[in-house]
């Protein structure tokens, strides 16, 4: 019987190796999995690459394993907004690495990972700063730059409901990069909302088949800023 | 002189939205136009963060967590509107299907070269967001912008000293002082601010003019 639902924190981040490269998802903080990532400090994984669209913000959550020294690189769109003060204090001293890639480019290098297509070009930065020392062709008389599939060893993601296949819904504008990260990681964990039925999410309505997914852990927490979750 | 204050920016670009288009308006100054669409047009409002059919704030105490637009900020969603992950946001952008994105900027050459995400070489962590897909991606690209910046340096110029955004992508810029398409031959003035003349937007554009509004002579 598949059942993909693991009992605790312990046993959703079992085996994640230092020196991986972990996709969070996530948009600011809606759909972003603060248990998971709070998991992921407990746990103790260091040197790792971490791909999200933000470096964190305050000292909680991504920042806090910033903090702590576990994160040797960071990829992402939107390095500095406001609360960004780790990622300051970080750069600016030297103590970690940065990748800047556009956000789209970000999320089809992901989706190209779990597609097994290892390179696409995009016109997005060629002529820019961003598009330097990637390789450029011409189609249809528009410059192209060369991006390679952006492949995850673990992938965090946050969903609406589960079921013990893996099969995933996510809320509103929570889906974000959660889907896309899911399919691009060798190790997808989930933290849901809801654990349904198998059956009770009905295969139309089902966003993220299973089959990108390895463990799903219940957490009930409700809004990032508080909202009762049983809406 | 007078000149346009930003609601009156948004509300000129708004009026030149076709019904039916499906636009993505930046953070910043674009968002304005958002209030000011012509009554009983259907502009789809897309965000890059997976939604099209973007509304309004909601009431204070009706916010919903999971629903917020690209700045972070709570939102709704019009009624036929929908939710997607974001390659496929992206898709829509790359793939050319939103028909036109408003980007404040920096600057913006008379090519329609856009530079809006980093103010200097130096800068080495700027935040480049999304504005390089949409900039390289929309059908259409407009800017809508300050003239000059405070210190009263033009933002249009001939090449943009700084890191560009995009290469030839703007197609129509909308300052404080006037309306200009980019054109094969640079600059085209479309539409000036009450008060303001050509010589005086001459003055402070580092780019020549040509002029297009309707009452020009030939």
């Amino acid at each position: 019987m598949i059942n993909k639902i693991v009992r605790d924190m312990a046993e959703a981040m079992e085996g994640v190796a230092d020196g991986s490269t972990v996709l969070v998802g996530g948009f600011g903080a809606a759909g972003q999995p603060d248990d998971l990532i709070e998991g992921l400090i407990e746990q103790g994984a260091k040197d790792l690459t971490i791909v999200a669209n933000n470096a964190g913000t305050g000292r909680t959550g991504l920042a806090r394993l910033m903090e702590l020294g576990r994160v040797r690189k960071i990829i992402c769109s939107f390095p500095r907004s406001v609360g960004s003060v780790v990622f300051e204090e970080l750069y600016k001293a030297g103590r970690l690495e940065l990748e800047i890639v556009p956000q789209g480019t970000l999320a089809e290098r992901m989706r190209a990972a779990g597609a097994g297509v290892p390179a696409f070009f995009t016109p997005t930065a060629a002529g820019t700063r961003l598009g330097q020392g990637k390789e450029e062709r011409e189609f249809n008389g528009r410059p192209h730059v060369m991006e390679l599939a952006l492949p995850g060893d673990v992938a965090l993601v946050e969903a609406w409901e589960a079921d013990r296949w893996g099969n995933l819904t996510f809320r509103r504008s929570g889906r974000n990069f959660n889907p896309v990260m899911a399919m691009a990681a060798k190790l997808t964990i989930v933290q849901a909302e809801r654990i349904v039925e198998l059956g009770a999410i009905e295969g139309e309505q089902v966003v993220t088949p299973g089959i990108f997914v390895d463990r799903v852990l219940n957490v009930k927490r409700g809004a990032p800023w508080g909202e009762a979750s049983a809406a | 002189m007078e000149t346009w204050s930003r609601t009156q920016m948004a509300a000129r670009a708004a009026q030149d939205i076709p019904d039916g288009w499906y636009c993505n308006l930046g953070i910043g100054m674009p968002t304005l136009i958002a209030d000011h669409i012509p009554e009983g047009r259907e502009v789809v409002l897309h965000s890059e963060n997976g939604i099209l059919g973007m509304g309004p704030a909601p009431e204070k105490g009706k916010e919903d967590a999971w629903l917020i637009n690209a700045g972070k900020q709570p939102v709704t969603l019009h009624p036929g509107g929908s939710y997607f992950h974001h390659a496929d946001s992206f898709a829509m952008i790359r793939g050319g299907h939103i028909d036109l994105c408003v980007l404040g900027a920096f600057e913006v050459a008379d090519n329609g070269d856009i530079a809006n995400w980093a103010t200097s070489e130096n800068d080495s962590a700027p935040a480049v967001g999304g504005a390089m897909d949409l900039a390289a991606g929309a059908k259409r690209v407009w800017a809508m912008m300050e003239h000059t910046t405070k210190d009263g340096r033009p933002k249009l110029v001939e090449g943009c000293s700084y890191p560009l955004t995009a290469m030839k992508a703007v197609s129509r810029v909308y300052t404080n002082l006037a309306v200009l398409e980019v054109t094969d031959r640079g600059f085209a003035v479309l539409d000036l601010a009450p008060g303001v003349t050509l010589d005086h937007l001459r003055s402070v554009t580092a780019a020549p003019l040509h002029d297009a509004r309707e009452t020009a002579g030939a």
